[in-house]
C-alpha cells in the first residue's frame, strides 16, 4: 500500500536525523549535513565567523568537508574586531 | 648587566624561579611594536612598561577623546585632543623613565607597517578594525614575528598568540576570512571599562611569556571571554593548510 510505505518512510527518516546543540540550543539535522551545510542553514554563509566543533576551531577550508555527528557541540564564533 | 635601582625595581618579578635575572633581561632588551593605543593598548602599554621592556614603539594616529577617557587608561582628561601616542609617552614615561618609547601618530600600512614589524620582536594588536588586524598579521606572517592579537567589544572579549617561527603555528587568517565584512566598533556598540583592562592584561601577560621564552603561550588556541558570565573558554586552533597568508592557498 502507498499509505503504509509513506509513513514507514517518515518514521524511518526521523530515526536517522542526527541531533546537534548550536550554541547550546539542540538542532535536529539530516545526517551528512556539513558545516558549510550548516553555516548556509543559520544564513551565516560568508560571515566572518569560525567553527568551534567539540572545543576545536574546524579551518575554514574544511568545512565543506565535514560531516556533523550525532551528539556534536557547535559553537559559532563572531570575529570581534575592537580595540 | 642590571643595575642596583633595576635590581629593585623588577625584583617582585625577578625572584620568580621562571624569571631570574636571564628573563629581566630579555624584556629590557626587548622590543615590542603595539599597534592601536586605546582600550587595549592602554593596558598592555602600561604593564609592558612597567615590567622593563626595553623598547615600545606605539602607533596610532588619533587623538584623545573625552569619550575614550572611561576606558582609555593611559590617557588623562587634560590630554584630550593631544596625539594619542603622545599622551601615552607621558603616562609612560612617567612610571618607568628607563623605557624608550617611540611613537607613530598614523595608521600603519604598507611598506611602513613592514618595517615596524620586522624590526620589533613582537607585535601587539591592539586595533579597532578588522582591515588593520589582517594587514598585521600578514606582515607578521611574513617577517615572523610572533603576534599577540587581542580584540573586546560590549561585554566579551577574545585572545590569541600567533607564532610564525613555529611551523605548526595558525595565523589569525587561519581563524577568520578577510573580506567586507561588517565591523562592530566600541564606538556604536559600546563596552565595559574593565573588559579592555582584562583582555589587555591577558595580552601583556602573553608577551611576557614570549619575549622571555616562559611558561606555554596561547600558541594554537584561541581564548573566549563572556564578561557576564565571566566564564573562559579555551579553544584549538589548528594551522589551516589552506590558508592564503601562512598555508598553500589562494589569495
Amino acid at each position: 500500500m502507498v499509505g503504509t510505505d509513506t509513513t514507514t518512510a517518515v518514521i524511518w527518516k526521523e530515526e536517522l536525523m542526527i541531533e546537534i546543540h548550536v550554541n547550546g540550543e539542540p538542532m535536529n539535522l539530516a545526517p551528512d549535513t556539513s558545516l558549510t551545510d550548516l553555516l548556509a542553514k543559520m544564513e551565516l554563509s560568508g560571515r566572518r565567523v569560525a567553527i568551534e566543533r567539540n572545543l576545536e576551531i574546524v579551518p575554514r577550508s574544511q568545512h565543506g568537508t565535514t560531516r556533523l555527528e550525532h551528539g556534536d557541540q557547535i559553537e559559532v564564533v563572531q570575529a570581534i574586531g575592537g580595540g | 648587566m642590571l643595575s642596583d635601582q633595576q635590581l629593585l625595581r623588577y625584583s617582585r618579578q625577578i625572584m620568580l624561579p621562571e624569571v631570574e635575572i636571564a628573563g629581566q633581561q630579555a624584556w629590557l632588551d626587548s622590543w615590542v611594536l603595539i599597534i592601536g593605543a586605546g582600550g587595549l593598548g592602554s593596558p598592555v602599554a602600561i604593564y609592558l612598561a612597567a615590567a622593563g621592556v626595553g623598547t615600545l614603539v606605539l602607533a596610532d594616529d588619533d587623538q584623545v577623546d573625552l569619550s575614550n577617557l572611561q576606558r582609555q587608561i593611559v590617557h588623562t582628561t587634560e590630554r584630550i585632543g593631544v596625539d594619542k601616542v603622545e599622551s601615552a609617552r607621558q603616562t609612560l614615561q612617567a612610571l618607568n623613565p628607563e623605557v624608550q618609547v617611540e611613537t607613530i601618530a598614523a595608521r600603519l600600512e604598507g611598506e611602513t607597517l613592514a618595517q615596524q614589524v620586522a624590526r620589533a620582536d613582537l607585535v601587539v594588536d591592539c586595533t579597532d578594525n578588522f582591515t588593520t588586524r589582517f594587514a598585521i598579521n600578514r606582515a607578521c606572517v611574513a617577517a615572523k614575528t610572533p603576534l599577540v592579537s587581542g580584540a573586546a567589544i560590549r561585554i566579551e572579549g577574545q585572545v590569541a598568540v600567533y607564532d610564525p617561527r613555529q611551523p605548526d603555528s595558525p595565523c589569525y587568517q587561519c581563524l577568520y576570512k578577510d573580506g567586507d565584512d561588517e565591523n562592530l566598533t566600541c564606538s556604536e556598540s559600546g563596552v565595559l571599562a574593565p573588559l579592555v583592562g582584562i583582555i589587555g592584561s591577558v595580552q601583556a601577560m602573553e608577551a611576557l611569556k614570549v619575549l622571555a621564552n616562559i611558561g606555554q603561550p596561547l600558541v594554537g588556541k584561541l581564548m573566549l571571554l563572556d564578561g557576564l558570565s565571566m566564564e573562559w573558554r579555551t579553544l584549538k586552533l589548528r594551522k589551516d593548510p589552506a590558508c592564503p597568508v601562512c598555508g598553500s592557498g589562494d589569495r
